[in-house]
């Protein structure tokens, strides 16, 4: 029946934090006791978040990673590259719905007023064609356009993780380690393309 | 699977008082012409009442009564703290503050005072003549509580001590010791954590130097065994667990002055109009509440401190 087992495990695991909080959302809502803190709306906004740099960073370690191993995981990355947008939307919505409901004059001054908010909300709006155009409908029809669309994951981690770390009130120690596993995934591709390169002016001299 | 560790606050059985010793307890407070304090928190939790450590309070001017029906639970006051000595997250307080041994206690005071010296806490504060202040707290990360303090006005405390006319600010520290306070092991701030107030506002009645809340002596995660309250101020204030007190001169450097000089400043009154560059200090979330509310001007204390700021610009001095 499942051709793929790989592809399903890659589904569970990756939507189980969201399990995890929709389950643990439910008992707060009933009043039982649940694992969300004394403040739930901050506990949520900090786990949508970090998920979110996480699946970000996930997406970008694939074609490296297949480079270095060899295993063949290129076709999953637009399903972890979904599920960065599927916790930045969870952590979006927390946000403009738990948190301000909708109140839009401080929403407003968050956002042109507040760095730390402008970067986080321009990395989720530049997610959003991503998301939309991952279907195969337009990987078809856009062609070599669509990979130019797609290069704006790198932008969007950078400014997600100078959100991260704006945001932070002492303790920077998990952005800056966000930053430098960012960091270590863009000098791997600038090797990469170095190296083919070279590669190829060899074969063109030979 | 999870396997479910027992929280700080969750009391056992052996520690909760039976609800006729509590109100035999309550007849005998009451004829001794005090208040018990286990009223407030009974409401909230019937077993809280006057256990042993139960500390007794006297009726006083500042006691807060009218927010009385707003108390925040006292799992969440216990359980949900910024206490970086003992860890970054909210629960780490509850949690590794065990280590802290608050008995006994040294208090060193120096300074430009007459009567500097090194004192146990039963030395500066009169335990015969705590008063209890229901008081909001308003956290600079805009989530609040509101909380029954017991403490003695810090005015108390500094005339004891005497300072001289050169004391122009008063200045905190808490204790130094990776061994009791393993948050220490990361220099997130640099340690000791230290705050100051200026004179005026240190001897105002509404500061408090507390040692307890709910009736109880203060749990460690709270800042035991002495901390200060300044309740028109961001939370970040209170310094807590205070092993030093100097009368100085000039305007201290609080530790969120030194981390970050462009985002906390000295005074920290709460401002609803003055944000802090990352959020609005506009509205906060009361522990407990789903809805945001309005974040009242010196957390609803101006009528009795804004005469301190007269001609103060308060966007200036944050």
């Amino acid at each position: 029946m499942i051709k793929d087992w790989r592809r399903v495990l890659i589904h569970i695991l990756s939507f189980l934090p969201a399990l995890w909080l929709f389950w643990q959302m439910s008992l707060w809502y009933r009043f039982l006791p649940h694992e969300l803190s004394a403040n739930p709306i901050e506990y949520i906004t900090k786990f949508t978040g970090d998920w979110t740099i996480r699946f970000l960073l996930i997406t970008l370690s694939i074609s490296p990673l297949t480079k270095f191993t060899g295993w063949r995981l290129l076709k999953y990355r637009r399903a972890v590259g979904l599920y960065a947008f599927f916790y930045a939307l969870l952590h979006f919505l927390n946000y403009m719905v738990l948190d301000y409901f909708f109140d839009w004059p401080l929403i407003l001054e968050d956002i042109f007023k507040r760095p730390a908010i402008t970067f986080g909300m321009v990395a989720f709006t530049l997610l959003i064609p991503l998301a939309i155009t991952s279907f195969k409908f337009f990987i078809k029809k856009m062609a070599k356009s669509w990979h130019k669309l797609h290069q704006l994951i790198y932008i969007i981690t950078v400014f997600a993780v100078i959100h991260n770390y704006m945001m932070v009130k002492a303790d920077v120690l998990i952005p800056v380690i966000h930053a430098i596993i960012l960091a270590s995934l863009l000098c791997m591709r600038v090797y990469i393309k170095f190296n083919n390169r070279k590669a190829s002016n060899k074969k063109q001299l030979a | 699977m999870l396997i479910k560790i027992k929280n700080s606050w969750e009391l056992s059985e052996n520690e909760v008082t039976a609800h006729s010793d509590y109100l035999s307890r309550r007849e005998i407070l009451k004829a001794a012409g005090y208040m018990g304090v286990g009223a407030a928190s009974s409401l909230i939790l019937p077993g809280i009442a006057l256990a042993d450590d139960g500390l007794m309070v006297k009726p006083n001017k500042y006691d807060g009564h009218e927010i009385r029906n707003e108390l925040t639970d006292i799992r969440a006051v216990q359980g949900y703290n910024n206490f970086y000595e003992f860890g970054m997250e909210k629960d780490d307080p509850a949690r590794n503050s065990h280590s802290l041994i608050t008995e006994p206690w040294t208090v060193t005071v120096d300074g430009n005072c007459e009567n500097p010296g090194k004192y146990a806490v039963e030395d500066l504060i009169d335990f015969n003549n705590l008063e209890e202040r229901i008081y909001r707290m308003r956290c600079v990360e805009a989530w609040s509580m509101v909380i029954p303090w017991v403490g003695v006005s810090l005015s108390e405390v500094i005339n004891k001590l005497k300072p001289t006319s050169n004391a122009k600010y008063i200045y905190f520290e808490t204790l130094v010791d990776e061994e009791q306070m393993p948050g220490q092991r990361r220099g997130v701030i640099k340690w000791p954590y230290r705050e100051g107030l200026r004179m005026d506002e240190a001897m105002h009645p509404l500061t408090i130097m507390a040692v307890g809340l709910y009736g109880k002596k203060l749990a460690n995660q709270n800042g035991a065994p002495m901390r200060l309250v300044v309740p028109w101020k961001y939370g970040f204030k209170g310094v807590k667990s205070i092993v030093k007190i100097s009368f100085v001169e000039r305007e201290p450097n609080s530790s969120w002055m030194r981390l970050a000089p462009n985002e906390y400043g000295f005074y920290a009154n709460v401002n609803p109009d003055v944000p802090h560059p990352r959020w609005s200090q506009a509205t906060e979330r009361r522990i407990g509440d789903f809805r945001r509310r309005d974040t009242l001007m010196f957390n609803g204390y101006g009528e009795q401190v804004a005469h301190l700021y007269d001609g103060m610009n308060l966007r200036r001095y944050y």
